[in-house]
């Protein structure tokens, strides 16, 4: 077998030219799916944030971090930060707050989306952005309405300096629920339970006290 | 930013969450390298030092991609990181463990087309893990891969001494053996769950 | 060279023959984990064909281009390409069907029939061949899926594409649509094949046999 020798700039030569059209096309499918994809994201967002704050008109995005809130661009969160969304009615009042959770359930993660009332400083509702629990045991949590029940008035006030929940959210076993910042979990569906309790609970301690203090600022706009 | 903490990653990825029984990464070799124990071990052990050092490589990678806005190109930089990981330890192999590489054979520069290694990749930049989470995460998928591919060598040589029908003999009994396992591991659901 | 394949026995050789789930056990990782149910198994199975034509046709028409020493970083790149294209096309068309295939569609790199595909046929036969025969593959490969995913839907769900089958009153066989159930419906279509193989088999002998004893 004869063993041609193949030149350095040979090879170089191709690879660069795979890597020239192939570079072109990602980049012009990703310029061109950019609108789309964002367009996308921004109506499946409303969708979830209108559930679970019926009432709303309009969505706005902040990034929470430790100093201060601020309006979110269309990057995701930056490291560090918590992304909530500011729900207004159709007169520009404040009618919730709306951010997400998540913790690890039985199969991957569960991710939650809670409305907050910031005058009552409690959650008003629930929504389950994604999961992949067993179906007809832990996807019950979208429909098994005692459970949803819970969320209609979890207690999650803050400490009089604003630093952490008074009261952690906490899954407690079906049928024993006996405070306002507990979720009674779903009989057979304990792990769930407990990863969407787990999932606003760590939210919540991040968010809220980053919040809470700055909470005028979003309610004083147009 | 995700909470897990380790000890709830290490127990989920190696048990219920075993990336072969449970998420289907690493089909290949699972069914393709694992007639015997003696191939399996070394196989397993061998794609779980590279699922550790492509996780490594893939995380920060993933740091240089997220600074320069660059998440799309995420796809091509793993696998091509993935692709001359394998390339150095198949390298280093061939070194210092002569024996080892002629065992694997072709398997060993296999291991870059193997689902579990992107899938670490993948999976640990999906759920935002930090650095200890991801070294945490690939540990233990490496762990659990070794863990299924080692059971199933097992079962498979006690198979060979069996009965199996002509019609069930092949690839169909080693897949109702791995849905067995599968279904065995689930079990172990909710075993790292905290609290 | 393959000259005397006509075209069309390269699509049917690529759909059927050599079909790469049932006959060549190739690409099990999607195969397996998607397919709970139609619509995602026929998606996922579009999703790589797509990426398979692609980059067939891609490695085809360059294949005098690369030199053999960098040929299987260049199939990678390549078929990486294609795959953060169809990536990104499906964010653009749905945002549920993503969640839905999560993180296996970047997983389509990996799958085998991909690579083996650009190195057996595409590197040695020029682009029309080539992409037929991908074509052919690409709908093999995704009536495979369906074949799975429709089993484990109907059985795990009591729906197909959605549609529900039986009353509200049916019992989901939930393991059908857990991991499990994944690898009991692809074994299940494995023997049922090597059954029919078998029976057909079966008749050769015989009518071999009766030819001998009339002889």
């Amino acid at each position: 077998m004869t063993t041609q020798f193949v030149s350095s700039t040979t090879l170089i030569r191709a690879l660069g030219l795979v890597a020239g059209i192939c570079g072109i096309i990602i980049v012009g499918v990703y310029e061109g799916t950019l609108d789309a994809v964002n367009a996308n994201k921004k109506i499946a967002l409303e969708r979830q944030v209108f559930k679970v704050l019926p009432g709303a008109k309009r969505v706005q995005a902040y990034d929470a971090l430790p100093n201060g809130i601020t309006p979110a661009g269309d990057r995701d969160a930056p490291p560090g930060a918590i992304r909530f969304y500011a729900a207004y009615d159709a007169a520009g009042k404040l009618t919730g707050i709306a951010a997400e959770g998540s913790s690890a359930g039985y199969a991957d993660q569960v991710r939650v989306l809670y409305a907050y009332d910031p005058e009552k400083q409690v959650i008003t509702g629930l929504g389950v952005v994604s999961m992949r629990e067993t179906p007809g045991i832990g996807d019950k949590i979208l429909v098994d309405q005692d459970f949803l029940r819970n969320f209609v008035a979890l207690d999650v006030a803050l400490t009089s300096d604003m630093k952490t929940l008074a009261n952690a959210v906490k899954t407690v076993k079906h049928g024993t629920k006996a405070n306002a910042w507990e979720v009674d979990a779903i009989t057979g569906a304990t792990v769930t339970s407990k990863a969407v309790g787990r999932g606003i609970n760590q939210s919540a301690q991040t968010l809220l006290p980053r919040l809470v203090p700055h909470i005028s600022q979003l309610t004083s706009r147009d | 930013m995700n909470n897990e903490t380790i000890a709830n990653i290490l127990l989920t990825t190696i048990l219920p969450g075993n990336f072969v029984l449970a998420m289907f990464l690493g089909m290949c070799p699972f069914l393709g390298v694992s007639q015997k124990l003696e191939t399996a071990l070394p196989m397993g052990l061998a794609t779980a030092f590279v699922i550790m050092v492509a996780s490594i490589s893939a995380y920060f990678m993933n740091l240089l991609l997220v600074h320069f806005h660059l998440e799309f190109l995420s796809v091509i930089t793993f696998i091509t990181v993935i692709a001359c990981t394998v390339q150095l330890v198949e390298m280093f192999v061939k070194k210092y463990f002569p024996v080892l590489f002629r065992q694997l054979g072709i398997y060993l520069p296999l291991i870059a087309t193997n689902c579990a290694v992107l899938g670490v990749a993948l999976f640990q930049t999906a759920r935002q893990y930090n650095f200890t989470q991801s070294l945490a995460y690939s540990i233990g998928g490496g762990i659990g891969f070794t863990l299924a591919l080692v059971l199933m060598a097992g079962l498979r040589e006690r198979l060979q001494l069996a009965n199996v029908p002509t019609l069930v003999q092949g690839t169909a009994i080693s897949l109702i053996v791995g849905g067995l396992l599968s279904l065995a591991f689930m079990g172990f659901a909710g075993i790292g769950a905290g609290e | 060279m393959n000259s005397t394949i006509s075209n069309f026995d390269e699509f049917m050789d690529g759909l059927w023959k050599q079909n790469p789930i049932f006959v060549m056990v190739l690409g099990m990782c999607p195969t397996l984990a998607v397919t709970v149910s139609a619509v995602n198994s026929i998606s996922m199975g579009l999703a790589t064909t797509f990426v398979l034509v692609a980059s067939c046709m891609l490695i085809s028409m360059l294949r005098h281009a690369i030199p053999k020493e960098v040929r299987i970083a260049s199939y990678i790149v390549i078929i990486a390409t294609f795959v953060t294209v169809v990536d990104y096309a499906i964010q653009a068309i749905s945002l549920d069907l993503y969640e839905a295939l999560g993180a296996y569609i970047k997983l389509i790199v990996a799958n085998c029939i991909l690579l083996g595909r650009a190195e057996a046929h595409a590197a040695r036969n020029p682009p029309v061949p080539a992409t037929l025969n991908a074509i052919g593959m690409g709908l093999g490969f995704t009536l495979g899926l369906l074949a799975i995913g429709g089993v484990r839907e109907i059985f795990g769900a009591g729906k197909l594409f959605g549609i529900a089958l039986f009353g509200p009153h049916f019992q989901p066989w939930v393991v059908m649509v857990l991991p499990p159930g994944g690898f009991f419906v692809l074994a299940g279509w494995l023997i049922l094949f090597a059954g029919i193989k078998a029976n057909k088999q079966r008749k050769i002998d015989a009518e071999q046999a009766l030819k001998g004893a009339q002889a």
